[in-house]
């Protein structure tokens, strides 16, 4: 049995929160985020993005993935049934955790995206050793 | 053209699917019985479907699935497509978010005709999965022609 969210792609939305270059609409990436000992992973559902069309920026606690994606049929196909619809995708998140952003890695496996956050150094925890007194 | 014969967005056809989805979700009632209330779907993967010559094409997204974990089959006019997407993170971990769904679902489709089942092709690439179903032959036009008594 599925879990209760949506499996219908949810339709497109305008661009509203920032000025992009690529005008018009995008997807908004289903996605989990996960957080491990020592890093954030960031899983997202990008199907049929290209890996060249995928960019990834992560910028003072903002991590934004967009990717274009072009049509795969042509315009004036007519669909008997039209579901969802293709296009590019956009998301972005406020991360609040210390993310040493040099060691950021992504991976693209069938269509889904893994964002590998490592904590910086100074939030991850660490155990304080007790000097015993001899 | 003004009338579309195998437009599914026709209301009767959209009152067709509604009731394949509520007897769906009466077998899964059956299937589920140990619950307590009925478990039907709250939504349906959702499907392209288009015509391409002599071809039904069929697309669906299906990102991280393996062709292990996707079922498709053609029975007495009725595509079967069933998806198997594991929940296999592991235990203990904090999700901040989880949007990504997971479980097993099932979508039938009813044929708008006749499919040649042995040359039903599917493919998997980058989380997108496509079935082509060629017409069968008894279901391509065929021009009759008219004998004259001459």
């Amino acid at each position: 049995m599925a879990n209760e969210n949506t499996l219908t792609k949810p339709p497109a939305e305008e661009s509203a929160d920032r000025e992009r270059t690529r005008g018009g609409r995008h997807y908004r990436p289903a996605v989990d985020i996960l957080e491990m000992a020592d890093e954030l992973l960031v899983v997202a559902d990008v199907p049929g993005a290209d890996r060249d069309k995928i960019d990834i920026q992560f910028e003072e606690g903002t991590l934004t993935i967009s990717a274009e994606v072009e049509p795969r049929q042509p315009q004036d196909t007519e669909y008997l049934l039209e579901e969802y619809g293709v296009g590019d995708y956009y998301r972005s998140f406020q991360v609040s955790e210390k993310i040493d952003s040099e060691r950021i890695t992504a991976e693209l496996a069938a269509g889904v995206l893994t964002l590998h956050l490592p904590k910086a150094g100074a939030s991850k925890p660490r155990k304080i050793a007790i000097a015993t007194s001899a | 053209m003004v009338f579309q014969c195998v437009n599914t967005r026709h209301p009767l056809n959209q009152f067709r699917d509604e009731m394949d989805r509520l007897l769906s979700g009466v077998a899964e009632y059956t299937a589920t019985s140990a619950g307590l209330w009925p478990r039907i779907s709250r939504g349906q993967h959702a499907v392209n479907l288009w015509e391409d010559g002599d071809t039904l094409n069929v697309e669906l997204e299906v990102p991280g699935l393996s062709s292990d974990q996707v079922e498709i089959s053609v029975v007495s006019g009725e595509l079967t497509i069933g998806l198997n997407r594991p929940n296999n993170k592991e235990e203990g971990v904090l999700f901040h978010r989880r949007e990504r769904w997971f479980g097993q679902v099932k979508r039938v489709l009813r044929l708008p005709f006749d499919v040649d089942a042995d040359r039903v092709a599917a493919e998997l690439n980058d989380g997108i999965l496509k079935i082509t179903l060629p017409k069968a032959e008894s279901a391509k036009p065929r021009k009759i022609a008219v004998a004259s008594a001459s």
